[in-house]
């Protein structure tokens, strides 16, 4: 699997330079771009949400997680695929009164 | 039956869970995890609340709550601290429910961040939704009996009135709705909020709540684990003190030593 990083290492300028050879792109290299916890990330085309929060470095096991609003069971963490466009919030359990 | 055995039989019991610990604390607010697991641990607490929030994806690595507080052992108690509506809170225990496998939880629904004053309108529309949802929503809430009584209605297993603003520390301020609200409640009533320090927690109980939950007056103490202890002892001589009846008050004074036989 290719090393996932935030679309965000493109600079303003870059991103307005390339335009559309950038949209272009990426459906040649078949990547998606998706939200997770509000931070723009590539990742290849096919994932499923668990192989995702493996390569960000999550223990998918420990986590909840929300995909455009709607609850994924932890069960089914293995067979969703990452669609493009998607939005993730990724939570855990941190101190709180 | 001797005192200590009473002390043993005194649990009480939130939506079919039984507790013997009637402390609950929160884990906000310490320096460290180590220092909250040992306050925890100093409290005796068998419930603490926790909150949902974002895994730092930049740093995910970083240490987790239930590598110190074992879940499997205290149970967990997610709240809703942060939300200002009813779809955020219940979008906030959903996403709880499938971190953890937890029904029951902490209901809160904020007014305002200058007050942390809880906005009861989306509160009962949230408990409502909740229980519909299959939770078992312990409900943080204003110290107003016929709030308290909607919110039961609404599926609230639990009532938890506020004693002061929220890490206020400025104790109950109000004990006459407090006993209102317990005299009236058919669920546990826990004073949640505005304890500063062990003679607040234990008036509480000596007003005959079946619990308090504090996380500020612990966390913030100089030296929280010793807080902890002290107010743990403080929720048992409470209850213990709710138990055994108080005397009555007198205007005047009353003697203790005999009259008769005065030389």
């Amino acid at each position: 699997m290719q090393r996932l990083g935030p679309a965000s290492s493109l600079n303003r300028l870059e991103r307005a330079s390339l335009g559309s050879y950038w949209l272009a792109a990426m459906s040649l290299d078949r990547s998606l771009g998706i939200r997770v916890n509000g931070e723009h990330r590539r990742v290849p085309g096919g994932v499923s949400i668990a192989e995702m929060l493996n390569e960000i470095g999550i223990d998918p096991t420990k986590v909840a997680v929300e995909r455009n609003l709607a609850i994924v069971a932890r069960s089914t963490l293995g067979d969703i695929r990452v669609e493009d466009g998607d939005d993730f919030e990724i939570v855990h359990f941190v101190g709180g009164g | 039956m001797t005192a200590q055995q009473d002390i043993k039989a005194d649990t009480w019991t939130v939506a079919g869970r039984t507790f013997t610990s009637r402390l609950i604390v929160g884990t906000g607010k310490y320096k460290s995890l180590e220092e909250n697991a040992a306050a925890v641990e100093a409290s005796g607490a068998e419930i603490v609340t926790v909150a949902v929030r974002r895994v730092n994806i930049s740093d995910p690595t970083q240490p987790r709550l239930s590598d110190f507080i074992d879940p499997a052992k205290v149970t967990y108690l997610p709240n809703t601290a942060g939300c200002f509506t009813a779809e955020e809170a219940i979008r906030t225990l959903r996403l709880a429910r499938e971190a953890g496998g937890w029904n029951l939880v902490k209901l809160e629904v904020l007014g305002e961040a200058k007050t942390l004053y809880p906005d009861m309108r989306e509160t009962l529309k949230a408990a409502e939704a909740l229980a519909k949802e299959g939770f078992e929503p312990m409900v943080y809430c204003v110290d107003d009996p016929i709030a308290a009584k909607q919110l039961e209605e609404a599926g609230a297993v639990a009532i938890m009135p506020l004693g002061a603003p929220i890490g206020s520390g400025l104790g109950l301020q109000n004990l006459v709705t407090i006993r209102l609200i317990v005299e009236g409640a058919n669920v546990p009533v826990l004073v949640d909020a505005g304890v500063g320090t062990a003679s607040d927690a234990a008036e509480a109980m000596e007003l005959g709540c079946d619990g308090v939950l504090m996380n500020t007056a612990i966390a913030e103490a100089k030296d929280p684990v010793l807080m902890a202890r002290a107010m743990k002892a403080a929720v048992e001589a409470g209850r213990l003190a709710y138990l055994a009846g108080r005397m009555q008050k007198r205007r005047y004074a009353d003697p203790s030593s005999p009259l008769a036989g005065l030389i």
